[in-house]
């Protein structure tokens, strides 16, 4: 068994896999990657299964080693975050081998929250109720239940071989418009607004003021209710644009409670929900409105492209990596810059 | 006579069987036999249904169906009547002594009513359990009397502590895990309803009755050791 140690974790690192399903009846929530994209390809890079279990690195970064008798593969990317081999810059998104002993850090670009971490074969860290992803408010799942800490010991079952060549990861997903607008289903309880609120949100700018794996605030003009705001408890997806009786919207996330009993005007598509994870507080954002028919369609088409990931794996060497970067990152590319890189 | 459900998206990959928008007995009891008659249905495509007091939401997977073919699907749907285990009655410890009754005060204040009063009418009631959901384990009750009836905070207040009793528009229930919530905390129950390790996790049944005996803080401290160590401290009505 290899293993990789942690050596420094900012807050938010945490282990996740696809998600914890057929609990939400008993009120726990699936829990997962918080940008599926990401998370999906720093997976599949590696030829593991899509779902398998990865480290989750939050806005704190993380620093880990190697513990193996031979070299394991990794893949990682999401967020823009700095990766640093041995301290040397290794981009934002990467497939290497690292021998037994060598250290890799991650810490925040100019813009993301969120960056993934995958290992050949995946992670081997405790199931509990059907799962490895870590719901840390009910500390279920990962290691105990919480957040990575220095000292954790991941266990994974590495390949005989390490699994391909060192290569770039260039998928132009993993760069999206983060100012493109969120695509939003109606619905179920958009009765409980008069058309203009529901108009406002498609057309007023809205603000991230803050966020955490359970749900993303925004600021923006007040949304009125023309009902009230208590309704009778009934189910929450993920990417309920939920709102209170403060008017504002309040965006459900990978750790949403699975029922609650505000009205919710709408969905953020699933398309979409891993570009709002990435959205850092002070970002605007922007809403418009589509059918559960053309959201299938958007997430559909985004899987399909996802699954394409090893299509997008170019070998690494200087010159080939810095003709897949685009020009925002190359900038970056210094390591003064990137030390200390807000 | 069974009411034609309402069928309303929650995004691509879920979908709300509405029956009503109340809590009451027979719209809770339509929601479970229609959960019972879609698991029997094993629809390809369904990931978990999730029933609440008045609604189902159904979680399924876009790729393999989309939300019209499902809604066609559910209409030809067949049904049972409702057969229902007889429902159990269950009896659990509560304390309203601080510091487990945070915002007694607070909806003292606001219901016009004297603390002990609202003691009263919790511990008076008999509820019946429509749903669990928000976070593990926690017990959504009916049965709540009317003078307890209060809207929900305008914005969450910070967690209440495992066991919470809380009450918010014009439902009971029972906090599991430390969580922000929009409602108010009376008090606390020792027990411990959610345990992991348990199949299935929570210890009470949908549609099974509650009603809470109350403790002082003394016992209140013996009994939650107890259910630590796994001891059941709730238990059925004779």
């Amino acid at each position: 068994m290899a293993h990789l140690r942690v050596l420094r974790a900012g807050p938010g690192a945490t282990i996740q896999d696809g998600g914890r399903f057929g609990y939400r009846r008993y009120g726990l929530t699936p829990a997962g990657p918080m940008d599926w994209v990401a998370f999906r390809t720093a997976n599949l890079a590696l030829g593991n299964a899509a779902d398998a279990a990865v480290i989750e690195v939050g806005p704190g970064g993380i620093e880990l080693i190697v513990e193996a008798e031979a070299p394991v593969s990794l893949a990682f990317c999401g967020g823009g975050f700095t990766w640093l081999r041995g301290g040397q810059l290794v981009g934002a998104a990467a497939r290497l081998s690292l021998a037994p002993g060598e250290i890799l850090s991650a810490q925040p670009g100019v813009a993301g929250i969120f960056t993934y971490l995958a290992v050949a074969g995946g992670l081997r860290t405790p199931v509990e109720l059907g799962s490895r992803a870590t719901y840390t408010r009910a500390a279920i799942g990962g290691l105990n239940g919480g957040l990575l800490r220095a000292g954790d010991l991941l266990p994974f079952e590495a390949p005989a071989a390490a699994a391909a060549d060192d290569a770039m990861i260039v998928a132009p997903w993993l760069r999206p418009d983060l100012d493109a607008p969120l695509r939003v289903v109606l619905g179920p309880q958009d009765d409980y607004f008069d058309p203009a609120a529901r108009d406002l949100l498609f057309s007023a700018p809205f603000r991230v003021a803050a966020g955490d794996r359970m749900a993303y605030r925004l600021d923006g003009p007040p949304i009125a209710h023309s009902r009230g705001y208590n309704i009778v408890s009934d189910g929450v997806a993920l990417g309920a644009i939920q709102i209170a009786g403060d008017k504002k919207p309040l965006i459900l996330m990978a750790d949403h409670p699975p029922t609650g009993g505000y009205p919710k005007l709408g969905h953020v598509a699933r398309a979409d929900i891993g570009r709002l994870a990435q959205l850092r507080p002070g970002r605007a954002c922007y809403f418009v409105e589509v059918s559960a028919e053309t959201a299938r369609e958007a997430l559909q088409g985004l899987e399909n492209e996802v699954a394409t990931t090893t299509n997008f794996c170019r070998a690494l060497r200087r010159q080939v990596a810095l003709d897949g970067v685009a020009a925002p990152d190359r900038t970056t590319w210094s390591a003064a810059g990137n030390r200390h890189p807000r | 006579m069974p009411t034609a459900p309402r069928f309303l998206p929650a995004g691509e990959s879920a979908l709300v069987v509405e029956f009503g928008a109340a809590i009451d007995p027979a719209l809770n009891d339509e929601v479970h036999a229609f959960d019972r008659a879609l698991a029997q249905a094993a629809i390809p495509g369904i990931i978990e249904a999730v029933p609440t007091y008045r609604s189902l939401m159904i979680h399924f997977d876009p790729r393999q169906l989309a939300t019209d073919d499902l809604i066609a699907q559910l209409r030809r749907l067949t049904i049972a009547p409702e057969t229902l285990a007889p429902a159990k009655h269950w009896l659990i410890p509560a304390c309203y002594e601080p510091p487990h009754d945070e915002d007694l005060a607070e909806v003292a204040a606001a219901l016009n009513l004297a603390p002990e009063r609202i003691v009263a009418l919790h511990t008076a009631a008999t509820y019946r359990i429509y749903m669990f959901g928000f976070a593990p384990g926690y017990v959504f009750l009916g049965g709540l009397p009317a003078e307890l009836a209060i809207s929900r905070r305008p914005k969450p207040r910070p967690p209440v502590p495992q066991g919470a009793l809380l009450i918010a528009g014009g439902q009971a229930l029972i906090a599991n895990r430390p969580m922000p919530t929009g409602w108010y905390n009376l008090g606390a129950t020792p027990a411990l309803l959610f345990d992991p390790q348990r199949t299935p996790p929570v210890s009470v049944d949908l549609g099974d009755r509650i009603s809470f005996e109350p403790v002082d803080g003394a016992t209140f401290a013996s009994l939650r050791q107890a259910a630590a160590a796994g001891e059941p401290v709730i238990r059925q009505k004779a």
